[in-house]
């Protein structure tokens, strides 16, 4: 079985993210940019299926400018097994990139799609169940614990739900998407990232699959959030417990 | 304007965050007709129903879709079930309120009805005009919906908190239709996922995401030891519980807790924080809180840079039962939360 691992390049996590003057958006020149960390743990969790011996092969794909390819040089460093970078402007929009995901998926039939439940930047928290829709694929959001059984064709995954842990059965192939505590990922060796160069990364177009960049939407502006007051320094639990009844009057 | 709104029930009654989205309906314009859809099988979707109909004054029409494939919230017959009720009321709008339930199946629906969904928004300033935070908070993004209808969105509930509903609105119930099922089967992805079984903590305390108080535990709690002292301080203020990612990871409390940008987002009237340091993604959970106390011996810490309406340091009273003092004692880590203040070696040579 295949794994394909749809990955997206990101302002790195810990950035202090800067509002652009002009309100267009938030300044990503001059910043450290990483691989979003849900897609580092949905590539983690293919390659220990991989390593656990129920999945041959692991193919890192992401879209976008072709900075991109530097991501997804990291993925093959931490051992995916092949890339494909499907070149796009920076802003594409999630149905669009559902639509290159099943695109590629047509062309790859992985038995598995994984990818992180959100991006860091946009904080969405859709593709993975749109690209399910569009394939038609039963869908594991949120995964905390994945397993698989390779005689059923049929993965277990433990969501995390309001309510608690959510465990459901599908069928494969499926879509999941990651959730922080399924793993933690691993660091690349220097080895592997020299192995890395010279490991093959695909490229395409979206017109290559037949995708059309649609937009529904627009982006009016991107302003900072309003600047709460000052807090106080208080001393004492009285103090504080004499403001919290007569002042902010919520005890 | 006609919004559909996808609602959860629970034990017979709907659940307080889809309300929020009918809250969230009303504020697209004034002439919005409002159908709840809910799905289930049984005694218990009609007990929802009965509740839903007399549950919002701005609720016209209920839709209960009775199936044993709606026994469980599972994506795939829900956004199936979406797309057959929009192809036959043509909404202006679909929305949800974004929890784990709403964010798992809208934009499923949305992709079959080939829309791109607007997630998370926590105002409406038109029916076509949304703003949603990016980047953990730290940015409000404003959106224009520019495609065809329908306009699908998720809310954040604590954004549109219902307001208290006079007593006799039981009078103007909506009417409750049942939705013509027949036509379900044919999407071969239907069955595809089947539900096990849900674990969770049964603990008998507001829920998060509507508490008015939430006690939340960092790392510096310590132990899970520690961390039931915040329990006793909720339980004795009718607060709900919360913790950081860092605590949950540690293993002081189970996942449902956490507060953050990949957590439950909260907005209660007092949030208390002890030994939070702040990072980014749990101040994304809990920044509209109203007041913020937050509990810490290192001044620097990030969270009092929330410019919080309060904040203590140093408690060494009676409050938390003496044993605050404990707080006292934690050092707040530095370092990356994965990791461990480990350099990723990549970034030397890529």
């Amino acid at each position: 079985m295949k794994i394909m691992v749809a990955i997206k390049r990101v302002v790195d996590y810990a950035v202090k993210i800067r509002v652009k003057p002009d309100k267009s958006g938030v300044e990503t020149k001059n910043v450290k940019m990483s691989m979003n960390p849900f897609c580092e743990i949905a590539l983690e969790e293919a390659l220990r299926i991989k390593q656990s011996g129920l999945a041959s092969e692991v193919v890192a794909v992401s879209i976008g400018p072709v900075q991109f390819t530097e991501t997804l040089r990291t993925g093959l460093a931490m051992g995916a097994d092949r890339a494909i970078h499907v070149e796009a402007t920076e802003n594409i929009y999630p149905l669009t990139i559902a639509k290159i995901l099943k695109a590629l998926v047509d062309v790859e039939k992985p038995g598995l799609l994984l990818l992180g439940k959100q991006a860091i930047d946009n904080d969405q928290n859709q593709t993975g169940q749109m690209v399910a829709g569009l394939l038609k694929w039963p869908q594991g959001t949120f995964a905390s614990k994945v397993v698989l059984d390779k005689e059923k064709q049929v993965a277990t995954v433990d969501r995390e739900v309001d309510g608690g842990i959510e465990t459901l059965s599908l069928d494969l192939p499926a879509v999941i998407t990651t959730d922080l505590r399924l793993n933690q990922p691993r660091y690349a060796t220097l080895p592997n990232i020299m192995k890395a160069k010279s490991k093959p990364i695909k490229k395409f177009t979206p017109q290559d699959l037949n995708v059309e960049i649609k937009s529904d939407f627009e982006i009016v502006e991107v302003t900072e959030p309003p600047k709460r007051k000052a807090g106080l320094i208080l001393s004492s639990v009285d103090e504080l417990i004499d403001k919290l009844k007569n002042e902010a009057r919520v005890i | 304007l006609s919004t559909l709104v996808l609602a959860e029930h629970e034990g017979g009654s709907i659940k307080i965050s889809s309300l929020s989205a009918v809250e969230a309906a009303k504020s697209l314009g004034g002439d919005n007709s409002v159908s709840l859809l809910l799905a289930g099988s049984g005694q218990s979707l009609k007990e929802a129903a009965a509740h839903a109909a007399s549950s919002h004054p701005s609720i016209s029409q209920v839709l209960i879709a009775d199936s044993d494939k709606f026994t469980y919230p599972l994506a795939e017959p829900w956004a199936k079930l979406v797309h057959l009720v929009q192809q036959r009321g043509g909404y202006s709008h679909i929305m949800a309120a974004s929890g784990s339930f709403g964010k798992n199946v809208l934009p499923r629906a949305a992709a079959l009805l080939d829309i791109s969904p607007i997630t998370d928004v926590t105002k409406i300033s038109g029916s076509n005009l949304f703003i949603r935070p990016i980047y953990a908070g730290n940015a409000l993004s404003t959106v224009r919906y520019t495609g065809s209808s329908p306009c699908m969105l998720s809310i954040r509930a604590t954004s549109f908190p219902v307001a208290s509903l006079p007593a006799d609105s039981k009078s103007d119930a909506a009417s409750i239709d049942q939705v013509d099922l027949s036509t379900l089967d044919e999407d071969d992805s239907v069955g595809k996922s089947r539900y096990i079984k849900l674990s969770s903590q049964n603990v008998e305390r507001p829920d998060l995401g509507n508490a008015r108080i939430v006690v939340t535990g960092g790392r510096g709690v310590k132990s899970a030891e520690n961390f039931k002292m915040i329990d006793k301080l909720a339980e004795k203020i009718g607060a709900a519980v919360g913790a950081t990612r860092a605590a949950v990871d540690a293993g002081f409390v189970p996942n449902d807790l956490q507060v953050g940008q990949t957590g439950k987002i909260v907005a209660p009237e007092l949030y208390m924080a002890f030994g939070v340091s702040g990072a980014i993604q749990h101040i994304a959970g809990m920044r509209d809180s109203k007041v913020i106390v937050a509990v810490n011996k290192d001044a620097d810490a990030p969270i009092f840079q929330v410019r919080v309406n309060l904040f203590v340091f140093s408690l060494q009273n009676e409050f938390m039962l003496k044993q605050t003092m404990l707080f006292s004692h934690y050092v707040i880590p530095r370092d990356r939360e994965k990791g461990k203040g480990e350099i990723n070696p990549l970034s030397y040579y890529l």
